[in-house]
């Protein structure tokens, strides 16, 4: 695997980056960071659930390679997406069918979404967009992320899928 | 559990493949030792998947994982090929639970290793030792680049 930092940026303890311009972010409400695996059961899941709620919702990626093999793959896809501009209709999309997750199924999706094929092709073979995931999941490591989906409410780290006590807060 | 600054106690175990790693051949490197209760607990699955993810930062500090649990080695064969991961796991089978005995992670009432992670430095020596409150709480891989960055700095 390509890494993007030299050897020696240490992976030790930080707390989870601030909301920047690139990250991802929609709705508007609570704070919630995200850091999920597009190939994740339990991801789908939460985001049935956190789908339904009135939050400022960001997602960050954590692919985790070993368990689900498609998982960067998809994670750069789905940034290849965002310079579209159809980073959250991919989301919703890889999502809610796990079960079609090849890379024609890619393709299908790119083109429901009328989105240029080529450039997609491109752009998730680049160079920034493995930058663009590989800091995430960097962030996640060094904030103790050990699951996914870990979900990041006022700074405190809620690993799984969220209860209902945390769906209920949430929810205002 | 074992302190930092001791020697670590002799061992000799079979991993998932039927080879002997010992003591002796952890020599020269930095080691990390994450002990767990069991194969196939889904909190188990989580750690050692996000301690695979990032071996190469390990490597780069020769710095080598190594689970170890009480399960017989062809489990741990089957765990490893379901987990898809490369780190050795250290069958702590026979004489049951002897080595987990020695470094002070065995829970005797329920016949396993508790959810531990103990670091040993190129003499053997044990650098540091954690063990979480509880071993539902899976210790992140953030504390073991902490655990470096220390002795880096020490």
């Amino acid at each position: 695997m390509t890494r993007h930092e030299p050897p020696d940026a240490s992976l030790g303890s930080s707390p989870i980056p601030p909301v920047g311009e690139d990250d991802h972010s929609r709705g508007e409400g609570p704070l919630v960071i995200e850091y999920a695996d597009l190939e994740c059961p339990y991801c789908a899941k939460a985001n049935m659930l956190l789908a339904e709620l009135p939050i400022t919702r960001v997602f960050r990626h954590f692919p985790i390679v070993s368990k689900h093999p498609r998982a960067r793959v998809l994670a750069h896809a789905l940034e290849a997406g965002g310079h579209q501009g159809a980073f959250w209709e991919l989301h919703g999309s890889l999502l809610e069918d796990q079960g079609h997750l090849d890379d024609p199924h890619l393709w299908e999706r790119c083109e429901r979404l009328r989105l240029d094929v080529g450039q997609f092709d491109r752009d998730r073979r680049s160079e920034a967009v493995a930058e663009r995931v590989e800091r995430d999941f960097r962030s996640g490591v060094r904030a103790g992320v050990m699951t996914t989906p870990t979900l990041f409410v006022d700074g405190v780290a809620h690993p799984g899928v969220p209860d209902a006590a945390l769906l209920d807060r949430l929810a205002g | 559990m074992i302190e930092p600054g001791t020697h670590a106690p002799d061992f000799d175990l079979p991993d998932q493949d039927g080879k002997r790693v010992a003591l002796r051949d952890l020599e020269g490197q930095t080691s990390v030792l994450a002990f767990f209760p069991a194969a196939f607990s889904p909190v188990c699955t989580d750690q050692l998947s996000i301690y695979q993810e990032v071996l190469p930062d390990l490597e780069a500090r020769d710095t080598h994982v190594y689970g170890v649990s009480v399960d017989n080695p062809f489990s741990l064969k089957a765990f490893q090929d379901s987990l898809g991961v490369t780190i050795p796991l250290l069958a702590d089978f026979h004489p049951k639970g002897e080595v987990s005995q020695a470094f002070g992670v065995y829970v005797p009432d329920r016949g396993v290793a508790t959810r531990a992670l103990v670091m040993l430095g190129p003499d053997l020596v044990v650098r540091w030792a954690h063990q979480p409150p509880s071993p539902l709480e899976i210790p992140g891989a953030n504390l073991i680049f902490d655990a470096l960055d220390a002795a880096r700095a020490a």
